[in-house]
């Protein structure tokens, strides 16, 4: 029998099942360009993050994504301090580069006490120093048509072991404060905070800031990177590749 | 006997903010999910004091109804802009045409204690219009409406911002730190869904048809035996 109830009740149902298959239409995609632009127009591009006082830090800065991406590869290159591991630079550049920790930590640093957003809501704030990323894709040298850089990770999710990726701009990839972070609180980066390098790009959401860095590659496209969203909880999971908000 | 009580682009925004207030709740309580604790200060997240902790919201009061972080952000990030734009726009036109000044404006007299009782008993025996004028909004409506489009949603707006880690940091700073700017989105969510259940109330005492109506078409039809000016 068709009560009100039961017609308000299905309805109501049927409503909200509607509104979850619209979560990922192309009108409210559309929200992330529009973002993007109005956030760039209004702050410029090299307009920076806030910088706090060393007393403002988080007291513990919790971890999160991967805590220990624990495959033999990455506990053999943890076993000795990672004196073995190499970033590598390649793609779209001029010199391919593979750089030893020492030789990162010998680049030009920057030290920078920051608050990191992740897209649940929660901030903490701690202290990162390493190369701007600018100074390795100088080194490098970007060759014309780059336009993105990816970032490849040891951490690895699902059963089909796929590992971490993401990509930022070279806006954000030239910004100031977007670093190589091998420090944090002054301390070589633990394992749980993506050791031995981890990125940061300050004005973006925490999932943008790729642990455990094994490979930084240049593109024209972000087409060819996994599903071509450009970062692994983008094609997985549907979240924004443009994380400023 | 009808008024012609609400002009074309109030009408226009009423029903544009409806519907983004309508999304913005639950899409909010869904990115709430994601982490349902709210902190004071810059920073906050699980080792550090919360001020609030709550549990889950059900799935019947979130956007989409089952747990979707991506998805919820989805639509809470397009009808922002929606919701901010499209105030920017009313606020703007409203000054012009002076539908502010002239409906809104609070007036001294309605401020002295007798007043204020009268409106209250008025209230109480659910007459919501002075017979003298029906058109004109009573003390407590102009406060209502006056929180709404002036405390309310610009605090949302601006709080919401407040949380983008690529936006002026001093709108963080302004609130106090973007943990502290989070917990008063949230409040001033809390506080907006109260003005909407009261208004929705007060529209079905006030007599439902008539009051949708006259949001839709303008024309309002006044109480029975009440003469129109």
């Amino acid at each position: 029998m068709i009560t009100r109830r039961n017609l308000i009740v299905t309805g109501g149902a049927t409503l909200l099942a509607g509104c979850d298959a619209w979560s990922n239409s192309p009108i409210l995609l559309s929200a992330e360009e529009a973002n993007r632009y109005l956030q760039r127009s209004v702050t410029g591009r090299a307009a920076l993050a806030r910088e706090f006082r060393p007393d403002q830090r988080s007291p513990r800065f919790r971890t999160n994504g991967t805590a220990n991406p624990n495959t033999p590869e990455y506990n053999a290159l943890a076993a000795n301090g990672f004196a073995d591991w190499r970033l590598q630079v390649g793609g779209m550049v001029q010199r391919p580069l593979s750089l030893s920790l020492a030789q990162l930590r010998a680049l030009p640093q920057r030290a920078q006490i920051t608050r990191h957003d992740c897209v649940e809501g929660w901030s903490a704030i701690g202290k990162w120093q390493g190369p701007q990323l600018e100074q390795v894709l100088r080194l490098a040298g970007l060759r014309d048509g780059a336009r993105y850089i990816v970032f490849h990770c040891a951490d690895v999710f699902g059963q089909r072991k796929i590992p971490y990726y993401e990509s930022i701009d070279l806006i954000d990839a030239f910004h100031p404060q977007t670093i190589l972070a091998w420090s944090m609180n002054d301390t070589p980066l633990g394992v749980g905070h993506g050791a031995p390098l981890r990125l940061r790009v300050e004005r973006q959401l925490g999932y943008k800031h790729a642990k455990y860095v094994m490979r930084i590659e240049a593109v024209a496209s972000l087409d060819g990177i996994g599903r071509g969203k450009g970062g692994f909880w983008e094609d997985i999971a549907g979240y924004e590749w443009y994380a400023g908000i | 006997m009808q008024v012609y009580r609400h002009r074309l682009i109030t009408r226009i925004w009423h029903w544009i903010n409806a519907l983004a207030v309508l999304v913005m709740i639950p899409s909010g309580l869904m990115i709430f999910n994601a982490h349902p604790r709210l902190y004071w200060g810059n920073y906050g997240a699980n080792f550090d004091q919360a001020w609030l902790k709550l549990p889950q919201w059900p799935g019947w009061l979130t956007l989409p109804s089952t747990y979707d972080l991506a998805g919820a952000r989805h639509w809470h990030l397009f009808f922002a802009l929606v919701l901010a734009f499209s105030l920017l726009v009313y606020l703007l036109w409203s000054l012009a045409n002076r539908h502010l000044q002239r409906d809104l404006r609070i007036r001294r007299a309605e401020l002295n204690a007798a007043h204020v009782v009268g409106d209250l008993e008025a209230h109480w025996q659910m007459r919501f219009h002075d017979p003298a004028d029906p058109r004109a909004y009573n003390l407590f409506q102009k406060l209502s409406y006056a929180l709404v489009l002036f405390v309310l949603l610009p605090l949302l707006i601006l709080t919401g911002l407040a949380l983008a880690p690529a936006m002026w940091p001093w709108i963080a700073d302004m609130f106090g730190g973007r943990q502290s700017a989070r917990s008063l989105h949230f409040i001033a969510m809390a506080l907006t869904s109260g003005f909407v259940v009261v208004h929705l109330t007060l529209v079905i005492l006030a007599g439902p048809i008539n009051e949708v109506r006259s949001m839709i078409t303008g024309w309002w039809k006044l109480p029975e035996g009440e003469p129109a000016e």
